[in-house]
Protein backbone atom coordinates (compact mmCIF):
# COMPACT_ATOMS: atom_id res chain seq x y z
CA UNK A 1 0.00 0.00 0.00
CA UNK A 2 2.73 2.70 0.99
CA UNK A 3 4.70 1.41 -2.61
CA UNK A 4 1.43 2.18 -4.44
CA UNK A 5 1.48 5.51 -2.57
CA UNK A 6 4.59 6.88 -3.08
CA UNK A 7 4.03 5.88 -6.96
CA UNK A 8 0.78 7.54 -7.24
CA UNK A 9 2.36 10.82 -5.24
CA UNK A 10 5.28 11.55 -7.75
CA UNK A 11 2.68 10.81 -10.55
CA UNK A 12 0.31 13.78 -8.96
CA UNK A 13 3.50 15.73 -8.37
CA UNK A 14 4.20 15.41 -12.32
CA UNK A 15 0.86 15.87 -13.38
CA UNK A 16 0.98 19.30 -11.65
CA UNK A 17 4.66 20.29 -12.71
CA UNK A 18 3.71 19.58 -15.93
CA UNK A 19 1.09 22.25 -16.04
CA UNK A 20 -0.90 19.04 -17.59
CA UNK A 21 -2.93 19.47 -14.12
CA UNK A 22 -3.73 22.83 -14.34
CA UNK A 23 -5.04 22.81 -18.13
CA UNK A 24 -6.96 19.43 -17.52
CA UNK A 25 -8.54 21.28 -14.16
CA UNK A 26 -9.44 24.64 -16.09
CA UNK A 27 -10.44 23.54 -19.55
CA UNK A 28 -12.77 20.84 -17.46
CA UNK A 29 -14.63 22.89 -15.42
CA UNK A 30 -14.69 25.45 -18.47
CA UNK A 31 -16.65 23.69 -20.38
CA UNK A 32 -18.40 21.94 -17.87
CA UNK A 33 -19.19 25.32 -16.35
CA UNK A 34 -20.20 27.16 -19.67
CA UNK A 35 -22.70 24.39 -20.93
CA UNK A 36 -24.34 23.56 -17.23
CA UNK A 37 -24.76 27.55 -16.58
CA UNK A 38 -24.61 29.69 -20.16
CA UNK A 39 -25.72 27.46 -23.11
CA UNK A 40 -27.45 24.56 -24.72
CA UNK A 41 -30.16 23.14 -21.91
CA UNK A 42 -28.44 24.39 -19.06
CA UNK A 43 -29.93 25.00 -15.93
CA UNK A 44 -31.68 27.87 -16.23
CA UNK A 45 -33.21 26.34 -19.83
CA UNK A 46 -34.58 23.48 -18.38
CA UNK A 47 -35.60 25.28 -15.43
CA UNK A 48 -35.01 22.55 -13.07
CA UNK A 49 -32.90 22.52 -9.65
CA UNK A 50 -31.10 19.72 -11.25
CA UNK A 51 -27.38 18.65 -12.33
CA UNK A 52 -28.27 16.49 -14.87
CA UNK A 53 -27.39 18.63 -17.64
CA UNK A 54 -23.93 18.95 -16.09
CA UNK A 55 -23.29 15.02 -15.58
CA UNK A 56 -24.22 14.84 -19.29
CA UNK A 57 -21.64 17.15 -20.26
CA UNK A 58 -19.10 15.85 -17.84
CA UNK A 59 -19.77 12.45 -19.67
CA UNK A 60 -18.37 13.81 -22.46
CA UNK A 61 -15.57 16.26 -21.33
CA UNK A 62 -13.88 13.31 -19.38
CA UNK A 63 -14.11 10.65 -22.42
CA UNK A 64 -11.81 13.12 -24.22
CA UNK A 65 -9.76 14.14 -21.20
CA UNK A 66 -8.88 10.95 -19.45
CA UNK A 67 -6.66 9.32 -22.16
CA UNK A 68 -5.18 12.74 -22.42
CA UNK A 69 -3.63 11.93 -18.79
CA UNK A 70 -3.63 8.66 -19.23
CA UNK A 71 -1.32 8.62 -22.33
CA UNK A 72 2.14 9.64 -21.17
CA UNK A 73 1.91 7.18 -17.79
CA UNK A 74 3.86 4.21 -19.08
CA UNK A 75 4.27 5.58 -22.82
CA UNK A 76 7.02 7.58 -21.58
CA UNK A 77 8.41 5.07 -19.04
CA UNK A 78 8.84 2.49 -21.78
CA UNK A 79 10.14 5.43 -24.36
CA UNK A 80 13.33 6.88 -21.92
CA UNK A 81 13.48 3.39 -20.26
CA UNK A 82 13.07 4.77 -16.69
CA UNK A 83 10.78 1.21 -16.58
CA UNK A 84 13.67 -0.39 -15.77
CA UNK A 85 14.68 1.63 -13.06
CA UNK A 86 11.51 1.94 -11.71
CA UNK A 87 10.63 -2.04 -11.85
CA UNK A 88 13.88 -3.16 -9.81
CA UNK A 89 13.53 -0.93 -7.31
CA UNK A 90 11.57 -2.71 -4.29
CA UNK A 91 8.52 -2.53 -6.03
CA UNK A 92 6.16 -5.05 -8.02
CA UNK A 93 4.07 -4.40 -11.32
CA UNK A 94 0.83 -4.45 -9.29
CA UNK A 95 1.56 -2.03 -7.19
CA UNK A 96 3.17 0.15 -10.30
CA UNK A 97 -0.01 -0.32 -12.14
CA UNK A 98 -2.01 0.76 -9.29
CA UNK A 99 -0.09 3.96 -8.76
CA UNK A 100 -0.45 5.33 -11.79
CA UNK A 101 -4.26 4.01 -11.75
CA UNK A 102 -4.98 6.08 -8.53
CA UNK A 103 -2.93 9.25 -9.01
CA UNK A 104 -5.24 9.66 -12.67
CA UNK A 105 -8.36 8.81 -10.34
CA UNK A 106 -7.62 11.51 -7.84
CA UNK A 107 -6.72 14.07 -10.28
CA UNK A 108 -10.43 13.56 -11.69
CA UNK A 109 -11.98 13.13 -8.33
CA UNK A 110 -10.01 16.64 -7.36
CA UNK A 111 -11.26 17.99 -10.75
CA UNK A 112 -15.31 17.08 -9.88
CA UNK A 113 -14.91 17.81 -6.20
CA UNK A 114 -14.04 21.88 -7.50
CA UNK A 115 -17.41 21.55 -9.09
CA UNK A 116 -19.34 21.03 -5.87
CA UNK A 117 -20.28 24.95 -6.06
CA UNK A 118 -22.57 24.29 -9.01
CA UNK A 119 -24.22 21.81 -6.53
CA UNK A 120 -24.75 24.30 -4.13
CA UNK A 121 -25.69 26.99 -6.07
CA UNK A 122 -28.33 24.62 -7.68
CA UNK A 123 -29.17 23.48 -4.66
CA UNK A 124 -29.99 27.50 -3.35
CA UNK A 125 -31.88 27.53 -6.40
CA UNK A 126 -34.70 25.20 -5.91
CA UNK A 127 -35.56 21.68 -4.45
CA UNK A 128 -32.52 19.39 -5.33
CA UNK A 129 -32.90 15.28 -5.29
CA UNK A 130 -29.89 15.02 -3.16
CA UNK A 131 -29.98 11.57 -3.64
CA UNK A 132 -29.56 12.19 -7.77
CA UNK A 133 -26.74 14.49 -7.03
CA UNK A 134 -24.37 12.16 -5.35
CA UNK A 135 -24.73 8.95 -7.38
CA UNK A 136 -24.65 10.91 -10.49
CA UNK A 137 -20.96 12.12 -9.16
CA UNK A 138 -20.94 8.21 -7.97
CA UNK A 139 -21.50 7.37 -11.78
CA UNK A 140 -19.24 9.75 -12.91
CA UNK A 141 -16.30 8.76 -11.01
CA UNK A 142 -16.78 4.92 -11.79
CA UNK A 143 -17.15 6.00 -15.81
CA UNK A 144 -13.79 8.08 -15.16
CA UNK A 145 -11.87 4.74 -13.31
CA UNK A 146 -13.36 2.66 -16.10
CA UNK A 147 -11.54 5.00 -19.14
CA UNK A 148 -8.30 5.35 -16.75
CA UNK A 149 -8.25 1.53 -16.87
CA UNK A 150 -9.01 1.41 -20.09
CA UNK A 151 -6.10 4.59 -21.04
CA UNK A 152 -3.54 2.96 -18.73
CA UNK A 153 -3.63 -0.52 -20.76
CA UNK A 154 -3.09 1.03 -24.13
CA UNK A 155 -0.44 2.89 -22.95
CA UNK A 156 1.39 0.13 -21.66
CA UNK A 157 1.13 -1.10 -25.66
CA UNK A 158 3.47 1.24 -27.35
CA UNK A 159 6.54 4.01 -26.39
CA UNK A 160 4.17 6.20 -28.07
CA UNK A 161 1.86 8.36 -26.31
CA UNK A 162 0.14 9.60 -29.54
CA UNK A 163 -0.91 5.81 -30.15
CA UNK A 164 -1.84 5.19 -26.72
CA UNK A 165 -4.68 8.59 -27.02
CA UNK A 166 -6.03 7.29 -29.81
CA UNK A 167 -5.70 3.55 -29.08
CA UNK A 168 -8.04 4.46 -25.70
CA UNK A 169 -10.69 6.85 -27.78
CA UNK A 170 -11.22 4.11 -30.22
CA UNK A 171 -11.75 1.35 -27.54
CA UNK A 172 -13.23 3.78 -25.35
CA UNK A 173 -16.25 5.15 -28.17
CA UNK A 174 -17.79 1.62 -28.43
CA UNK A 175 -18.35 1.46 -24.34
CA UNK A 176 -19.19 5.44 -25.06
CA UNK A 177 -21.91 5.24 -27.87
CA UNK A 178 -21.49 2.22 -30.65
CA UNK A 179 -22.91 -0.52 -28.11
CA UNK A 180 -25.31 1.76 -27.45
CA UNK A 181 -26.21 2.59 -30.71
CA UNK A 182 -26.17 -0.57 -31.66
CA UNK A 183 -28.16 -2.43 -29.30
CA UNK A 184 -30.96 0.01 -30.23
CA UNK A 185 -31.01 -1.48 -33.53
CA UNK A 186 -30.66 -4.64 -32.49
CA UNK A 187 -33.22 -6.77 -30.74
CA UNK A 188 -32.53 -10.23 -29.10
CA UNK A 189 -30.20 -11.90 -27.40
CA UNK A 190 -27.25 -9.71 -28.97
CA UNK A 191 -29.00 -6.81 -28.94
CA UNK A 192 -29.25 -6.99 -24.94
CA UNK A 193 -26.04 -8.03 -24.64
CA UNK A 194 -24.56 -5.17 -26.42
CA UNK A 195 -27.35 -3.29 -24.27
CA UNK A 196 -25.13 -4.54 -20.85
CA UNK A 197 -22.06 -3.62 -22.47
CA UNK A 198 -23.05 -0.23 -23.45
CA UNK A 199 -21.25 2.30 -20.59
CA UNK A 200 -23.61 4.80 -21.47
CA UNK A 201 -26.71 3.08 -20.32
CA UNK A 202 -24.80 1.91 -16.74
CA UNK A 203 -23.96 5.87 -16.20
CA UNK A 204 -27.46 7.02 -16.90
CA UNK A 205 -29.09 4.21 -14.96
CA UNK A 206 -26.24 5.40 -11.70
CA UNK A 207 -26.83 9.12 -12.37
CA UNK A 208 -30.56 8.89 -12.40
CA UNK A 209 -30.12 7.96 -8.76
CA UNK A 210 -30.28 3.78 -9.21
CA UNK A 211 -27.45 1.95 -7.82
CA UNK A 212 -27.95 -1.23 -8.72
CA UNK A 213 -25.14 -4.09 -8.16
CA UNK A 214 -25.30 -4.82 -11.68
CA UNK A 215 -23.77 -1.74 -12.55
CA UNK A 216 -21.12 -1.48 -9.91
CA UNK A 217 -19.83 -5.14 -11.01
CA UNK A 218 -20.13 -3.69 -14.54
CA UNK A 219 -17.65 -0.78 -13.95
CA UNK A 220 -15.50 -2.85 -11.96
CA UNK A 221 -14.98 -5.33 -14.22
CA UNK A 222 -13.89 -3.12 -16.92
CA UNK A 223 -11.56 -1.31 -14.15
CA UNK A 224 -10.22 -4.82 -13.06
CA UNK A 225 -10.23 -6.08 -17.11
CA UNK A 226 -8.03 -3.45 -18.18
CA UNK A 227 -5.39 -3.22 -15.18
CA UNK A 228 -4.70 -6.87 -15.64
CA UNK A 229 -4.31 -6.42 -19.38
CA UNK A 230 -1.87 -3.65 -18.52
CA UNK A 231 0.13 -5.70 -15.58
CA UNK A 232 0.68 -8.64 -18.53
CA UNK A 233 1.86 -5.95 -20.87
CA UNK A 234 4.95 -5.45 -17.91
CA UNK A 235 5.22 -9.22 -17.41
CA UNK A 236 5.39 -9.35 -20.89
CA UNK A 237 8.69 -7.04 -21.82
CA UNK A 238 10.17 -8.72 -19.32
CA UNK A 239 10.49 -12.47 -20.94
CA UNK B 1 26.31 -10.99 -0.40
CA UNK B 2 27.41 -13.38 -3.08
CA UNK B 3 25.96 -13.51 -6.72
CA UNK B 4 25.54 -17.33 -8.19
CA UNK B 5 25.16 -17.73 -11.53
CA UNK B 6 24.42 -20.59 -12.77
CA UNK B 7 23.92 -21.69 -16.83
CA UNK B 8 22.06 -18.31 -17.52
CA UNK B 9 20.26 -18.41 -20.95
CA UNK B 10 18.20 -15.74 -22.60
CA UNK B 11 17.32 -15.58 -25.85
CA UNK B 12 15.54 -12.50 -27.98
CA UNK B 13 13.45 -14.57 -30.34
CA UNK B 14 15.82 -17.35 -31.69
CA UNK B 15 19.18 -15.24 -31.35
CA UNK B 16 21.17 -16.82 -27.96
CA UNK B 17 21.90 -13.38 -25.94
CA UNK B 18 23.18 -14.91 -23.36
CA UNK B 19 24.50 -18.57 -23.65
CA UNK B 20 24.44 -21.04 -20.40
CA UNK B 21 26.62 -18.47 -18.56
CA UNK B 22 27.81 -19.44 -14.99
CA UNK B 23 30.15 -17.67 -12.84
CA UNK B 24 30.12 -16.42 -8.81
CA UNK B 25 31.40 -12.87 -7.76
CA UNK B 26 31.78 -12.51 -4.14
CA UNK B 27 31.51 -9.57 -1.51
CA UNK B 28 34.05 -7.69 -2.07
CA UNK B 29 34.91 -7.98 -5.40
CA UNK B 30 34.91 -5.88 -8.25
CA UNK B 31 33.72 -7.56 -11.32
CA UNK B 32 34.43 -5.80 -14.78
CA UNK B 33 32.17 -7.13 -18.12
CA UNK B 34 34.45 -6.68 -21.34
CA UNK B 35 32.75 -7.18 -23.91
CA UNK B 36 32.03 -5.88 -27.75
CA UNK B 37 28.70 -3.81 -28.26
CA UNK B 38 25.95 -6.57 -28.28
CA UNK B 39 27.61 -9.12 -26.91
CA UNK B 40 25.42 -9.79 -23.66
CA UNK B 41 27.00 -7.65 -21.19
CA UNK B 42 23.44 -5.44 -20.74
CA UNK B 43 21.36 -8.61 -21.15
CA UNK B 44 23.08 -10.55 -18.17
CA UNK B 45 23.14 -7.45 -15.90
CA UNK B 46 19.53 -6.91 -16.43
CA UNK B 47 18.59 -10.96 -15.47
CA UNK B 48 20.95 -10.15 -12.44
CA UNK B 49 18.53 -7.05 -11.80
CA UNK B 50 15.42 -8.75 -12.25
CA UNK B 51 14.44 -7.15 -15.12
CA UNK B 52 14.50 -9.73 -17.37
CA UNK B 53 13.46 -13.02 -16.63
CA UNK B 54 16.05 -15.84 -17.51
CA UNK B 55 14.84 -18.72 -20.08
CA UNK B 56 16.75 -20.84 -18.67
CA UNK B 57 19.26 -20.61 -15.65
CA UNK B 58 19.01 -19.58 -12.11
CA UNK B 59 20.60 -16.35 -10.11
CA UNK B 60 20.97 -16.40 -6.44
CA UNK B 61 21.75 -13.40 -3.99
CA UNK B 62 23.52 -15.54 -1.45
CA UNK B 63 20.17 -18.29 -0.65
CA UNK B 64 18.02 -16.02 -1.96
CA UNK B 65 16.80 -17.31 -5.48
CA UNK B 66 15.72 -14.64 -8.00
CA UNK B 67 12.37 -16.36 -9.04
CA UNK B 68 10.94 -17.08 -5.22
CA UNK B 69 12.33 -13.63 -3.40
CA UNK B 70 12.74 -11.02 -5.81
CA UNK B 71 11.21 -8.21 -3.80
CA UNK B 72 13.74 -8.94 -0.93
CA UNK B 73 16.36 -9.43 -3.26
CA UNK B 74 15.85 -5.61 -5.09
CA UNK B 75 16.21 -4.29 -1.59
CA UNK B 76 19.93 -4.97 -2.14
CA UNK B 77 20.56 -3.77 -4.91
CA UNK B 78 21.72 -0.69 -6.16
CA UNK B 79 21.48 -0.26 -10.05
CA UNK B 80 22.28 2.36 -12.83
CA UNK B 81 21.09 1.14 -16.04
CA UNK B 82 22.88 1.94 -19.14
CA UNK B 83 21.80 5.35 -20.73
CA UNK B 84 21.28 6.61 -17.34
CA UNK B 85 17.06 6.55 -17.88
CA UNK B 86 16.04 9.22 -15.10
CA UNK B 87 12.36 11.63 -15.00
CA UNK B 88 13.82 14.43 -17.00
CA UNK B 89 11.05 16.94 -15.67
CA UNK B 90 11.47 16.24 -12.15
CA UNK B 91 14.21 18.20 -9.60
CA UNK B 92 17.32 16.34 -8.16
CA UNK B 93 15.99 16.33 -4.76
CA UNK B 94 12.38 14.99 -5.73
CA UNK B 95 13.60 12.36 -7.54
CA UNK B 96 16.17 10.98 -4.80
CA UNK B 97 13.39 11.42 -2.11
CA UNK B 98 11.02 9.60 -4.28
CA UNK B 99 13.34 6.96 -4.66
CA UNK B 100 14.12 6.99 -1.19
CA UNK B 101 11.24 6.25 -0.50
CA UNK B 102 10.53 3.58 -2.92
CA UNK B 103 13.81 1.95 -0.97
CA UNK B 104 12.04 1.83 2.20
CA UNK B 105 13.99 4.21 3.98
CA UNK B 106 12.63 5.60 7.30
CA UNK B 107 11.17 8.89 7.10
CA UNK B 108 13.17 10.32 9.73
CA UNK B 109 16.66 8.99 7.86
CA UNK B 110 15.39 10.20 4.23
CA UNK B 111 16.75 13.60 4.75
CA UNK B 112 19.94 12.62 6.10
CA UNK B 113 20.32 9.86 3.08
CA UNK B 114 19.82 12.85 0.37
CA UNK B 115 22.22 15.10 1.88
CA UNK B 116 25.12 12.60 2.02
CA UNK B 117 24.49 11.55 -1.56
CA UNK B 118 24.48 14.96 -2.90
CA UNK B 119 27.94 15.47 -1.07
CA UNK B 120 29.24 11.86 -1.89
CA UNK B 121 28.24 12.65 -5.48
CA UNK B 122 29.00 16.15 -5.83
CA UNK B 123 25.70 17.61 -6.61
CA UNK B 124 25.29 20.56 -4.10
CA UNK B 125 24.96 23.17 -7.08
CA UNK B 126 22.37 21.40 -8.92
CA UNK B 127 19.98 19.47 -6.24
CA UNK B 128 17.53 22.25 -6.67
CA UNK B 129 17.28 22.16 -11.09
CA UNK B 130 15.41 19.77 -12.77
CA UNK B 131 17.19 17.31 -13.73
CA UNK B 132 16.91 17.34 -17.95
CA UNK B 133 18.66 20.76 -17.08
CA UNK B 134 21.63 19.14 -16.03
CA UNK B 135 24.68 17.95 -18.10
CA UNK B 136 25.20 14.20 -18.91
CA UNK B 137 28.08 14.25 -16.52
CA UNK B 138 25.62 15.41 -13.84
CA UNK B 139 22.94 13.40 -14.73
CA UNK B 140 25.38 10.41 -13.89
CA UNK B 141 25.96 11.08 -11.14
CA UNK B 142 22.29 11.51 -10.36
CA UNK B 143 22.27 8.08 -11.58
CA UNK B 144 24.87 6.96 -9.11
CA UNK B 145 23.28 8.92 -6.44
CA UNK B 146 19.96 7.28 -6.92
CA UNK B 147 21.57 3.29 -6.94
CA UNK B 148 23.62 4.33 -3.54
CA UNK B 149 21.31 6.03 -1.13
CA UNK B 150 19.68 2.58 0.30
CA UNK B 151 23.29 1.47 0.79
CA UNK B 152 23.03 -1.59 -0.96
CA UNK B 153 25.15 -4.46 -0.91
CA UNK B 154 25.43 -5.47 -4.47
CA UNK B 155 25.68 -2.67 -7.32
CA UNK B 156 25.05 -3.26 -10.69
CA UNK B 157 26.85 -0.35 -12.76
CA UNK B 158 26.30 -0.58 -16.77
CA UNK B 159 29.00 1.49 -18.25
CA UNK B 160 28.81 4.12 -15.32
CA UNK B 161 31.53 6.46 -16.86
CA UNK B 162 29.59 6.66 -19.87
CA UNK B 163 29.97 10.70 -20.78
CA UNK B 164 31.93 11.88 -17.75
CA UNK B 165 35.04 13.80 -18.27
CA UNK B 166 38.40 12.68 -17.58
CA UNK B 167 38.19 14.00 -14.16
CA UNK B 168 34.79 12.86 -13.23
CA UNK B 169 35.78 9.86 -14.28
CA UNK B 170 38.68 9.44 -12.21
CA UNK B 171 36.41 10.40 -9.13
CA UNK B 172 34.12 8.27 -10.24
CA UNK B 173 36.64 5.27 -10.48
CA UNK B 174 37.87 6.35 -6.95
CA UNK B 175 34.57 6.26 -5.84
CA UNK B 176 33.93 2.48 -7.44
CA UNK B 177 36.87 1.16 -5.52
CA UNK B 178 36.21 2.92 -2.33
CA UNK B 179 32.13 1.10 -2.18
CA UNK B 180 34.06 -1.85 -3.77
CA UNK B 181 35.51 -3.32 -0.60
CA UNK B 182 32.95 -3.86 1.33
CA UNK B 183 30.54 -4.98 -1.39
CA UNK B 184 29.94 -6.80 -4.67
CA UNK B 185 29.97 -4.74 -7.56
CA UNK B 186 29.55 -5.71 -11.37
CA UNK B 187 30.31 -2.70 -14.23
CA UNK B 188 30.26 -3.28 -17.66
CA UNK B 189 32.49 -1.69 -19.58
CA UNK B 190 34.37 -1.74 -22.97
CA UNK B 191 37.23 1.25 -21.81
CA UNK B 192 39.36 -1.72 -21.51
CA UNK B 193 41.94 0.97 -18.81
CA UNK B 194 38.83 1.94 -17.28
CA UNK B 195 37.96 -2.61 -16.02
CA UNK B 196 42.13 -2.28 -16.16
CA UNK B 197 42.14 0.43 -13.32
CA UNK B 198 38.60 -0.32 -11.18
CA UNK B 199 38.31 -4.15 -11.08
CA UNK B 200 39.54 -6.88 -9.23
CA UNK B 201 38.59 -9.69 -11.98
CA UNK B 202 37.82 -9.09 -15.47
CA UNK B 203 35.20 -11.11 -17.62
CA UNK B 204 35.32 -11.12 -20.90
CA UNK B 205 32.13 -11.78 -22.74
CA UNK B 206 31.21 -12.62 -26.48
CA UNK B 207 28.95 -13.65 -28.67
CA UNK B 208 26.81 -14.78 -25.09
CA UNK B 209 28.89 -16.56 -23.82
CA UNK B 210 31.94 -15.99 -21.38
CA UNK B 211 35.55 -16.23 -22.94
CA UNK B 212 37.69 -14.98 -20.66
CA UNK B 213 37.84 -14.81 -16.79
CA UNK B 214 40.54 -13.63 -14.41
CA UNK B 215 42.54 -10.89 -12.62
CA UNK B 216 44.37 -8.53 -15.80
CA UNK B 217 47.37 -10.56 -14.83
CA UNK B 218 46.13 -13.59 -15.40
CA UNK B 219 44.69 -12.73 -18.55
CA UNK B 220 47.73 -11.65 -20.18
CA UNK B 221 49.27 -14.57 -19.29
CA UNK B 222 46.41 -15.81 -21.17
CA UNK B 223 47.83 -15.06 -24.51
CA UNK B 224 51.66 -14.14 -23.31
CA UNK B 225 53.31 -17.55 -24.25
CA UNK B 226 56.98 -16.06 -25.28
CA UNK B 227 58.91 -13.33 -23.86
CA UNK B 228 59.13 -9.78 -26.56
CA UNK B 229 62.08 -7.82 -25.66
CA UNK B 230 63.31 -4.13 -27.31
CA UNK B 231 66.83 -3.90 -26.68
CA UNK B 232 69.41 -1.46 -28.39
CA UNK B 233 73.08 -1.65 -28.42
CA UNK B 234 75.78 0.63 -29.04
CA UNK B 235 79.32 0.43 -30.18
CA UNK B 236 78.53 -2.91 -32.53
CA UNK B 237 78.68 -3.31 -35.76
CA UNK B 238 74.97 -3.71 -36.37
CA UNK B 239 74.87 -7.05 -38.52
CA UNK B 240 77.39 -8.58 -36.04
CA UNK B 241 75.19 -7.85 -33.25
CA UNK B 242 72.05 -9.33 -35.27
CA UNK B 243 74.57 -12.89 -36.04
CA UNK B 244 75.26 -12.68 -32.24
CA UNK B 245 72.11 -12.56 -30.55
CA UNK B 246 70.73 -15.56 -33.66
CA UNK B 247 72.95 -17.34 -31.67
CA UNK B 248 71.62 -17.26 -28.24
CA UNK B 249 69.77 -20.73 -27.37
CA UNK B 250 66.20 -19.29 -25.99
CA UNK B 251 66.31 -16.29 -28.90
CA UNK B 252 63.76 -17.72 -31.60
CA UNK B 253 63.44 -14.92 -33.62
CA UNK B 254 65.38 -11.73 -34.19
CA UNK B 255 64.17 -8.97 -35.99
CA UNK B 256 65.38 -4.94 -36.70
CA UNK B 257 63.16 -2.12 -34.91
CA UNK B 258 65.42 0.63 -36.40
CA UNK B 259 68.29 -0.03 -37.84
CA UNK B 260 70.00 3.20 -37.44
CA UNK B 261 69.68 3.02 -33.93
CA UNK B 262 70.86 -0.87 -33.72
CA UNK B 263 67.50 -1.22 -31.75
CA UNK B 264 66.02 -4.96 -32.22
CA UNK B 265 62.91 -7.10 -31.14
CA UNK B 266 63.53 -10.15 -29.87
CA UNK B 267 61.18 -13.08 -29.61
CA UNK B 268 62.32 -16.03 -26.88
CA UNK B 269 61.56 -19.46 -27.45
CA UNK B 270 58.28 -20.19 -25.44
CA UNK B 271 58.64 -20.52 -21.39
CA UNK B 272 61.95 -18.75 -21.45
CA UNK B 273 63.82 -15.66 -21.28
CA UNK B 274 66.53 -14.32 -22.87
CA UNK B 275 67.68 -11.04 -20.85
CA UNK B 276 70.15 -12.79 -19.00
CA UNK B 277 72.17 -13.95 -22.29
CA UNK B 278 71.43 -10.80 -23.59
CA UNK B 279 73.08 -8.72 -20.95
CA UNK B 280 76.27 -11.58 -20.59
CA UNK B 281 77.04 -11.31 -24.26
CA UNK B 282 76.83 -7.19 -24.40
CA UNK B 283 79.92 -7.92 -21.22
CA UNK B 284 81.75 -10.76 -23.48
CA UNK B 285 81.90 -8.27 -26.46
CA UNK B 286 82.06 -4.90 -24.34
CA UNK B 287 78.94 -3.42 -26.48
CA UNK B 288 76.83 -0.88 -24.46
CA UNK B 289 73.36 -2.68 -23.91
CA UNK B 290 71.56 1.18 -24.15
CA UNK B 291 67.78 -0.57 -24.01
CA UNK B 292 65.99 -2.94 -22.63
CA UNK B 293 62.53 -3.77 -22.07
CA UNK B 294 60.15 -6.24 -22.00
CA UNK B 295 56.82 -5.82 -24.33
CA UNK B 296 53.76 -6.60 -21.88
CA UNK B 297 50.52 -7.98 -23.93
CA UNK B 298 48.22 -5.02 -23.18
CA UNK B 299 44.88 -5.82 -22.21
CA UNK B 300 43.29 -4.74 -25.63
CA UNK B 301 45.57 -7.30 -27.19
CA UNK B 302 44.17 -10.27 -25.22
CA UNK B 303 40.61 -8.66 -25.96
CA UNK B 304 41.02 -8.31 -29.63
CA UNK B 305 42.72 -12.02 -29.88
CA UNK B 306 39.64 -13.05 -27.76
CA UNK B 307 36.77 -11.12 -29.44
CA UNK B 308 37.78 -11.75 -33.22
CA UNK B 309 36.84 -14.35 -35.16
Amino acid sequence: MKQIWIISRRELQSFFNSLMAYIILVTFLGFSGFFTWLFGSDVFFVKQASLQSFFGIAYWTLFFFIPALTMRLFAEENRSGTIELLVTKPINDWQLVLGKFLSTLLLIIIALVLTLPYYITVANLGPVDHGAVWSGYLGLILMSAAYISIGIFTSSISNNQIVGYMLALFIGIFFQIIFGLLAGNLSGFIGSILDYLSLSTHFESISRGVIDTKDLIYFLSIIFIGLVLTEGNLAKKRI
Amino acid sequence: MDIIVENLTKKFGTQRAVDNVSFKVKTGEVLGFLGPNGAGKTTTMRAITTFLTPNEGTIKFGNLSIYDHPDEIKKHIGYLPENNPLYQDMPVIDYLRFCARLQGIKKSKIKSKILKMVDLCGLEGEKHKKIGELSKGYQQRVGLAQALIHDPEVLIFDEPTAGLDPNQIVEIRKLIKKIGKEKTVILSSHILAEVEATCDRIMIINKGKIVADGTSDELRKHTQGKEILKITIEDGEKNEIFKALQKINSVEVVDFIDKNLNSFEIQSKPEMSSKKAIFKMCIEKAWTLTELTPFETKLEDVFRELTMN
